[in-house]
This record gives C-alpha cells, structure tokens and sequence, in this order.
C-alpha cells in the first residue's frame, strides 16, 4: 500500500483555452476525511473527475492508490456526481441491487442498514423520490462500497437541512476510516467543519491553503469559514 | 442532535472540557465506560479522528484508561479526580481574574463584588 491515497504532480486542466487547474501539487494522507473548498468554477469539479478517471489531465501526472488515475480505477474510487445519474425508472431497491452488480466491493448488508437507517422506501421509483431523498440513495450508494477512496461533489448541495443531517450522520456511522479517504467538495463550509481532518482551499484553480481543521483553530483561533475568506481574499 | 462548537478552539479541545466537566458533575460516575469512538463521533456530530484525539488525550491525563478490546473507562482513581476538580476551579478562577484586572478592577473590588453576587445566588 503505497503512503499516499492521491498524488498530484505539476497537473494543469484546460478546457480550450480556459484553465480549469493550473499546475498544482499536493498528496492526499489515508484515512481522513477532506474537503475542497472556494468559489464556483475554482477547481474543486476538474480535481474530482480527474481522481476519478472522468477527465484527463492536459499536463502532469495524476496517482490513485499508487496507480495512474483512469476509468479503469473505477474499482477503487467511488463516486458520487453533482449531476443526476439514476435511472429514473428504477426503484430504489432495483437502483441498488444494479450498483452491487456493476461494483465487486458493493456491501449490500451495509446497504441494506443505511437504507433503514435514512427510511428511504424501497419500492419507490428513483423518479418520484424528493430532492432530500435522491441525495439519501446517493450518499448511501457511495458508503455502501468498500472502496479505498470515496469522492463526493457537493454532497448536501441544494438539500433540505434535515437530509443533510442525515448525511453527515450517516457519513459518521458507515465510513471505515481505518481504510477509507473521502474527498468531497462542498459550500457548506460551517456545517462540514466538525467532520473534517483536513481542507484544502482553491481559487482560480490555484491551492490557497491546505491544513488540518484543528490547526487552523489552535494556530490562528479562526473558524475554518474565516480562514476561507482569509485564505481566497489574500 | 449534533452538538454546537464554538469557532476559535479546537473542536477536540471543547469535547474533552465538556466530557471534565461532566466528570465533576458527577454525570459521568468513575469507572464508567465511555461511548465507543464511533457512537461518540455520531452523537456529537464530529470526526472519529476527532473522539480518538480526546480519549487519548484523557488516558495521558490519567483521567480515562483503555482497557484492551472492552473501550475507554473513567479512571476510579479518586485522588485523580479530585485534582481535575481543583485543576478547573483555578483556571476558570485565573481566567476570571485576569479578565477583570484587564478590566481595571482592583483585588479588593473583585473580592467585594463576587461576595455580593453570591449572597444573591
């Protein structure tokens, strides 16, 4: 097992002309929980999908799990998109049984207690479950694998305060973070605070700041919210 | 309910004061068994990370022992948590004390003035 879950060397994105990542470097440690924050359109996306095999990098070498990020590292990273990718015809149950066929790490006891844990029903069709519940089955089709990353692109983004309770609670219960990492991008700065190790802050695809949380507390008695701002307005 | 944290302490640092105090309190009897450290990380909303820093953070202190494989105990130790007892009376006196000598009040004010509003309690 090599030291690092991700490695970034020198890598630049560019959609046209337009840098989406430009030149940056860092190594993601195991076993914590991270997050990517800053404004819209400052990397956080472009980072996820190039980790996960759905974008290539335009220079410099992108490592998971000591392997070269592609669609064929699938297996270890699980994903969870910003963009709606259920069928819509399936049931909730019929969206997770094609989960644990596509994925040989799928857990479905593990499913099976997130399921009654967030009380999704499970002969519903995908496409009458509610904003709140769609993220549920999401979050918990991603925490059902025993994958060795998990990325999650705005997780609560656009829920109702009590579905995103039930995510961050249903994070705590069903990570096992003596072998998992998650990285996730998120908004909702204060709200996730309490449940990271680490942040990472982007602005114009450049890394302002990359800490542990509670250092940024202990060191500079700041919230992680203030160092944001202290960090992107610097 | 998760629970509130204030913004410029670490969040690991607010949960071992809360866990001291209810020690004090006597809410949490010695020899207890404390949560696992995942229940914990559940019920107060934060970072398993987090809930293993305070409980090895409690074991330094001598205040909790890890028995292996049954979790984390409140010592029985009584002498220990005496001390704990003294330790938090005279740090939140000092930070009280300091506060009002920035504030300009002389000893003799203060002295008056924390006998006056305890004849009241």
């Amino acid at each position: 097992m090599s030291g690092h879950i991700v490695k970034f060397t020198n890598v630049t994105k560019k959609y046209l002309n337009q840098y989406a990542v430009n030149d940056i470097s860092f190594d993601l440690p195991r076993c914590k929980i991270i997050a990517l924050v800053g404004p819209n359109g400052s990397g956080k996306s472009t980072i996820l999908k190039m980790i996960a095999g759905l974008a290539r990098s335009t220079r410099g070498s992108v490592t998971v799990n000591g392997k070269p990020a592609s669609r064929r590292i699938a297996g270890e990273v699980a994903f969870l998109s910003e963009k709606d990718i259920l069928y819509p015809f399936f049931t909730v149950e019929e969206t997770i049984r094609f989960n644990a066929g596509l994925f040989a790490d799928f857990d479905m006891q593990k499913a099976g207690e997130i399921l009654r844990f967030m009380q999704l029903e499970p002969d519903k069709k995908v496409r009458h479950l509610s904003k709140g519940n769609l993220g549920r089955l999401k979050i918990l089709l991603v925490l059902s694998r025993r994958a060795p990353l998990l990325l999650m692109d705005e997780p609560l983004a656009g829920l109702d305060p009590l579905a995103r309770d039930a995510i961050i609670k249903s994070m705590l219960s069903y990570l096992d973070l003596r072998e998992q990492t998650v990285l996730l991008s998120t908004h909702e700065v204060s709200e996730v605070e309490p449940l990271l190790d680490m942040v990472m802050s982007l602005h114009n695809g450049s890394i302002k700041g990359f800490t542990d949380v509670e250092k940024i507390r202990e060191e500079h008695g700041l919230s992680l919210l203030d160092w944001m701002k202290e960090t992107l307005t610097n | 309910m998760r629970e509130k944290f204030n913004n410029t302490q670490p969040i690991y640092l607010q949960i071992l004061q809360r866990l001291c105090r209810q020690v004090i309190r006597g809410e949490i009897e010695p020899g207890a068994k404390l949560p696992s450290v995942r229940e914990m990380a559940v019920h107060a909303g934060v970072n398993p990370n987090t809930v293993q820093r305070v409980y090895s953070e409690l074991e330094r202190l001598e205040i909790a022992e890890t028995r292996r494989g049954l979790g984390s105990y409140i010592t029985e130790n009584e002498t220990r948590l005496r001390r704990l007892r003294e330790d938090l009376k005279n740090e939140q006196i000092g930070r009280f004390i300091k506060d009002m000598r920035e504030s300009g009040f002389s000893p003799e004010e203060i002295m008056a003035g924390v006998s006056q509003e305890l004849k009241g309690v």
